[in-house]
């Protein structure tokens, strides 16, 4: 299950008033002059409103940059990506993963990662090893092209020799044809 | 100092004494009718009370097995012949149909040791010149009578006598066939035992699957085992290391060497009919490309350059060239390369593609993985009229490895969502399944002569 950051940050911030009011109830004497304070000031029965905050266009930026290191932050724990069969070019869907890894190796200069290779049972072991290498280059390319330095990298084929399901379906097959991000 | 001598003598000399669990055992699935019928009479034992060994019962799954002979029913057998002056009534074996009458005799030589002898009868020459049995005063003298095809007395070591047996298959089969027998030879493949500690095992057992010992164990993949022509060596690829190596270890010391690691690729080693070059594939310098290095002096040469899949080479019986799967053409075929001129030929056309390709001990056919319809089958063609014929209908078969004598093929096949073995004769006709216990048993790499 994924939240958005926005739903994130609500959660978050629910979470820090409950403390607060925790803390609140739990100190009596500082609690109870505090709320005879607010009240003597506001009166009975007024309640008040804030209007949303304009950001400025440097707070936007921050904003953004954040909201995507997080979604980055979700994106990397996914550190598999599928191929379709006899194929090693890297399907739409996965970009973004390989986007968010790309840019914490960018910004990690002396983080380095092993991009293994994978494929199904069809073909024979050694055409597989070739073909598997062949997915693992195709991230690697990938990912210099986002940035990455190619020392940063390195890859290594296991071909069909190490499938995750161990079944003859295509739903097996589909799943075993990948490359795997190993830090 | 590339040459990297590794001993892990403890560990290996250890899993040698294990029996593997990866015992196989035959199961003959078609072809069967078409083998000749043959007598093997069981041998007599001179000896009191149970006879040490049924040297007769292995002969028999022997031959059966070559799919060229089916061995009739001991019941139907007219007598109990111990040798061929036993056999009074040639004419009564000659109308059993059988072309030859397997007879012999076990004997007490001294203590663990036996003398063994037999001899392989015509009948229907014996029913021609029936008349010369009755020189024949002292048993195992008689290589005079023509009726009588081979005959042979050995002393044998307990120890010995399923060896022993293979060898008196591999007697009968050549007297019959003309053809060099190869039951006593070995097959290398690759165990994996899903959930052990260590699931990569390589494993060397008699050709029948019988005596499987384990020369190496190990948590990452194991590939591709390749035999040195002498058949003392096993190359193959492991991933130990997390990558890719190539390593030669001796079968008996378990002496180990790692002959390369290079980055990426080291792959598919193939050992030169001499056994001074080792051809593989790398990838160091991009695509993976075929290399050929010579093993005293570890030079490397590459023999193709191409920016798409160039794998699996295999030499011809000459020496002078290897067969090797690209996808220069698109999808994978087979090509050929002749090493002097760097010449580059592709060699098959049918179905979709074709994929690992060896040349037969003859020179004269090609067996390969040919895919066609999504199916992955065994095929055979042959030089040079390029007749094509599909030998297998078994599923997602891959890595053929022949027999040194070319009668038969052992490759990987699925069955029950595992990997096993299979044979099939080089007509298609003889086909059997060596199913395992457990775990899938692949990449089967047939012995040399031994």
């Amino acid at each position: 299950m994924k939240f958005s950051p926005l739903v994130r940050a609500s959660v978050l911030a629910i979470s820090a008033m409950t403390l607060a009011a925790c803390s609140s109830t739990s100190d009596d004497a500082s609690g109870t002059s505090a709320a005879t304070t607010s009240e003597s000031q506001q009166g009975q029965g007024v309640e008040t409103g804030a209007a949303d905050r304009i950001l400025t266009p440097a707070e936007q930026r921050a904003q953004e940059r954040e909201q995507k290191r997080e979604r980055y932050a979700d994106l990397r724990q996914e550190k598999v990506i599928y191929f379709d069969f006899d194929n090693a070019s890297i399907r739409g869907e996965f970009a973004e993963i390989l986007a968010a890894h790309a840019d914490y190796l960018v910004r990690n200069p002396s983080m380095t990662v092993v991009i293994e290779g994978h494929t199904d049972e069809r073909g024979t072991p050694e055409y597989n090893i070739a073909l598997g290498e062949r997915r693992a280059k195709s991230v690697v390319d990938y990912m210099q092209s986002l940035g990455v330095s190619a020392g940063q990298m390195t890859m290594v084929s296991y071909g069909e020799e190490k499938p995750v399901v161990r079944q003859s379906n295509e739903r097996a097959w589909a799943q075993n044809r990948r490359a795997v991000l190993v830090y | 100092m590339k040459r990297l001598v590794v001993i892990v003598a403890l560990l290996i000399s250890s899993l040698l004494t294990w029996e593997a669990r990866a015992d196989l055992e035959i199961v003959i699935t078609e072809g069967t009718n078409s083998a000749r019928p043959i007598a093997i009479v069981p041998f007599a034992w001179t000896g009191a009370g149970e006879a040490p060994y049924n040297f007769t019962d292995v002969v028999s799954s022997d031959l059966i097995r070559s799919g060229r002979f089916q061995p009739i029913p001991i019941e139907q057998l007219p007598s109990r012949p111990a040798n061929d002056a036993d056999i009074s009534n040639y004419s009564e074996w000659a109308s059993l149909g059988v072309e030859a009458v397997l007879v012999g005799t076990v004997s007490q030589f001294a203590a663990g040791r036996y003398e063994v002898s037999y001899q392989l009868v015509d009948p229907l020459r014996g029913q021609i010149t029936g008349g010369l049995s009755e020189y024949i005063e002292d048993e195992g003298l008689i290589s005079e009578q023509d009726h009588i095809l081979d005959g042979r007395t050995s002393v044998v070591l307990a120890s010995q006598f399923r060896q022993y047996a293979h060898r008196i298959s591999d007697v009968v089969y050549e007297a019959l066939t003309g053809e060099r027998g190869a039951f006593l030879t070995r097959v290398a493949y690759i165990f994996v035992e899903k959930n052990a500690e260590r699931p990569y095992q390589l494993i060397v057992s008699d050709y029948d699957g019988e005596n499987a010992r384990v020369l190496l164990r190990s948590p990452e993949p194991l590939m591709s085992p390749a035999w040195s022509p002498d058949g003392t060596k096993l190359a193959y690829v492991s991933f130990e290391n997390k990558r890719s190596e190539i390593y030669i270890q001796d079968i008996y010391t378990t002496e180990r060497e790692k002959l390369t690691s290079f980055p990426r690729i080291n792959g598919s080693p193939a050992w030169s009919p001499d056994g001074t070059k080792m051809a593989m594939v790398l990838s160091k310098n991009g695509a993976p490309d075929i290399y050929v290095m010579d093993l005293a002096t570890r030079e490397l040469k590459q023999v193709t350059n191409h920016w798409r899949i160039d794998t699996e080479p295999k030499w011809t019986p000459d020496g002078k060239s290897l067969v090797f799967t690209s996808e220069r053409g698109g999808l994978p075929q087979v090509y050929r390369v002749d090493l002097d001129t760097a010449k580059v030929r592709r060699i098959t056309f049918n179905g979709r593609s074709n994929l690992g390709g060896i040349v037969t001990p003859d020179g004269k056919g090609l067996v390969m993985v040919n895919r066609d319809a999504g199916a992955y089958h065994i095929a055979r063609q042959d030089f040079p009229t390029g007749n094509f014929q599909p030998l297998t209908r078994t599923s997602l078969d891959e890595s053929p490895s022949i027999a040194p004598n070319g009668s038969m093929i052992i490759y990987s096949t699925m069955h029950g969502n595992k990997q096993v073995l299979a044979l099939v004769s080089m007509d298609g006709r003889f086909q059997a399944r060596l199913p395992s216990r457990a775990g899938d048993v692949k990449a089967p790499a047939w012995s040399p002569f031994l």
